[in-house]
């Protein structure tokens, strides 16, 4: 089934410099009882994005009306532990495209990719350069370029390209779906277990 | 002929087309599913109005959201029951054969299938759970897969998959007493960290590994995934064989004895190439126990919590972990106060394991302020348990052999820790919240579990022996 296809974006960015972000701190394994795909982004980053009375905490960042964006940008090894999808869905459902980290755990990068959440791996130089500029502006832009494999710190000029798989990479461009893909080729199932059966 | 590996052995067997450029369209064996990965795929299939491709490849559980007391009344939390009844619903509708609640089958999905016979050496096997990496204890690539994924393998029995590249870590020679498999995965992931495995299948081999038993291998497997790594694999041989006879879905008669010989062929040729190789030393490894919010922060039970190093987001990620379990750098973890003690998890739920709890505790006391939950990985694990006499012998210590399930492994069900508490788990996870918000994990081996439930603090359990 189609999806929302992607091309170039050009937004501010939300800084998460904590390293080994797991995917239970993602979303907490006490809100995947939903039976639907929609409403995760309620919930994302819920223990330290809320106090235990329930109240936001005001010390993270997501609660920091200066900071903004569809970018979310972490520290290294993003999304290691649970194979859980809703993490990329509750961070795609809070509005994020783009998720930028040093390093990314592997069942993540494949979980964003398959809904459509663009996963880009930086040099930790560059990962550093952006905390700084946020730092210093928290509402300073980052451009990512998907056709061109580029991302730019725009208030420096800073630019680095990403890598993709470029099946990956059309599928992102043109909305596609893997499940439609393979759907298309299955005749070719069919016949390679008739001949593993013989 | 090229020499190959294990896992080129089996991926190679399975692929049905590659894309150019792009990932491998990779046959899938066996589909394992559970109440909480599930849901959003089967409205996904039917959204798009296919059926299900292959209904006899995919068996169902329940086993996450799970109560571990009277499961024979319906579940009081009204999310959990309704994830689980969906999954019954499904399954129904679809033709796909589910082992719920109530069933003598029923388990954390990662026991039921090797103790069925579902989990055979050469197969690729997926579950919409990290840890199906256990099944690779079996010479099968098993690995876990997202929710998208698991749509996929409804649909077409296929999931797009780019090729790992493989590692071999070596472990060789004579494991001390008190030292288990859990040790040695927990000192492999404090050695490599938990990104060291990252892009890589992992081949087990060497001397220590080969000594390991199938539950011991299941549980080095299991953990494949806490250092990044896709899965692990150990090469079948005469044990994996002697595990896999007889039982319920395995093969039977001169099927299996066929099947068995072209088993053994395929462990890694001579002179196979791997991307990266280590080996380590099996003396230097002790009992382990983790002390931070990942599982790669391990030391020996001896050692004391190391010193901050590394970048400044390491040091600031060092010590927001250690803030949240109120340790400090230097101190010795031995001595340490624990809460909660739990036995379990698709780690440690087999019946060896509660074999080695309940031999540690045999003629002591649990600790009166310790609150220990024994929680076998399956109906069948429980049944074996109780005709081996084991949950006598745990009564008589103090402890209760409660009803199946993943339970305090991530609190989805009513066995949470409280906030602030310790807690020695036998799981895979120590992250923040992962055992209940603000729970405090320190993971460990069933002997460790049992020596902290005895003394109700962090103790060696060389000392008991
Ligand atoms: S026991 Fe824990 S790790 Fe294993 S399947 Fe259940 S929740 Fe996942």
């Amino acid at each position: 089934m189609p999806r929302e296809k992607f091309n170039i974006l050009r937004s501010p960015f939300v800084p998460l410099p904590v390293d080994n972000v797991d995917t239970d701190q993602i979303i907490p394994a006490r809100f995947l009882k939903a039976t639907t795909r929609e409403g995760f982004g309620d919930n994302l980053f819920r223990d330290w994005r809320y106090l235990p009375d329930g109240s936001p905490n005001p010390g993270f960042v997501l609660n920091k009306p200066e900071y903004g964006g569809k970018i979310l940008v972490a520290g290294k090894n993003f999304g290691s532990g649970s194979s859980r999808e809703h993490a990329a869905w509750a961070i795609y459902d809070y509005g994020f495209r783009v998720v930028m980290s040093s390093f990314f755990a592997d069942i993540f990068r494949n979980n964003a990719l398959n809904n459509g959440l663009l996963p880009v791996q930086v040099t930790p130089d560059f990962l550093e350069k952006i905390f700084t500029a946020s730092e210093q502006d928290p509402q300073t832009e980052l451009e990512v370029d998907l056709p061109a494999q580029t991302i730019t710190l725009l208030a420096t000029g800073d630019q680095e390209s990403f890598d993709i798989n470029p099946y990956k990479k059309e599928c992102l461009l043109n909305g596609y779906d893997d499940i439609d893909y393979l759907l298309s080729i299955k005749e070719k199932i069919i016949a390679f277990e008739q001949q593993r059966n013989q | 002929m090229e020499p190959k590996t294990l896992f080129d052995k089996i991926w190679d067997a399975h692929v049905v087309d590659h894309i150019p450029d792009g990932p491998d369209v990779l046959y899938i064996d066996r589909h394992l599913i559970h109440e909480v990965t599930s849901p959003q795929a089967f409205a996904g299939i039917e959204r798009r109005g296919v059926p299900v491709f292959r209904p006899e490849r995919t068996v169902a559980t329940a086993d996450h959201n799970v109560p571990t007391k009277d499961q024979h009344l319906p579940i009081r939390e009204e999310l959990s029951r309704l994830q689980v009844e969906k999954l019954e619903e499904n399954c129904q509708r679809h033709g796909i054969t589910l082992y719920g609640l109530g069933h003598p089958y029923q388990g954390i999905v990662h026991v039921i299938g090797p103790e069925l016979g579902l989990t055979q050496p050469g197969m690729t096997i997926v579950c919409g759970d990290s840890h199906t990496s256990t099944h690779g204890a079996f010479g099968s690539i098993a690995f876990g897969i997202g929710t998208s994924e698991v749509e996929m393998v409804l649909a077409t029995q296929c999931i797009l998959q780019p090729k790992p590249k493989k590692m071999r870590i070596n472990v060789e020679g004579t494991l001390g007493k008190g030292v288990t498999a859990k040790d040695i995965i927990l000192y492999i992931i404090s050695q490599i960290s938990t990104s060291g495995g990252t892009g890589y299948f992992i081949e087990y081999a060497g001397s220590a590994i080969r000594s390991l038993s199938m539950e011991g291998r299941m549980t080095l497997c299991n953990m494949s995934i806490e250092m990044g790594a896709r899965g692990g694999l150990i090469a079948p041989d005469e044990k994996t064989i002697e595990y896999v006879r007889g039982r319920e879905f395995a093969p039977q008669g001169e099927d299996f004895d066929r099947l068995a010989e072209e088993w053994l062929a395929l462990a890694t040729d001579e002179g196979a190439v791997f991307d990266k190789e280590i080996t380590y030393d099996a003396a230097d490894i002790e009992p382990m126990i983790t002390y931070g919010t990942n599982p790669g922060m391990g030391i020996g039970i001896t050692g004391t919590i190391p010193e901050p190093e590394g970048s400044e987001a390491e040091q600031a990620s060092f010590i927001k972990a250690l803030d949240y379990m109120a340790f400090k750098p230097g101190e010795p973890m031995l001595g340490k106060p624990v809460d909660y003690v739990f036995l379990g998890s698709c780690t440690n739920g087999r019946i060896e394991d509660l074999r080695a709890f309940t031999q540690m505790v045999r003629g002591h006391k649990k600790a009166d302020h310790v609150t220990a939950w024994i929680v076998p990985g399956s109906h069948q694990v429980e049944r074996q348990a109780r005709e081996e006499g084991l949950d006598r012998i745990l009564e008589e210590s103090g402890f209760e052999l409660r009803q199946p399930g993943c339970s305090a492994c991530l609190a989805m069900n009513d066995d949470k820790i409280p906030a602030g508490k310790y807690s020695v788990s036998t799981s895979n996870r120590n992250f923040e919240g992962r055992q209940g918000p603000g729970a405090r994990t320190m993971l460990a081996s069933p002997l460790t579990a049992a020596a902290a439930a005895i003394t109700g603090r962090i103790t060696d359990p060389r000392e008991f022996f």
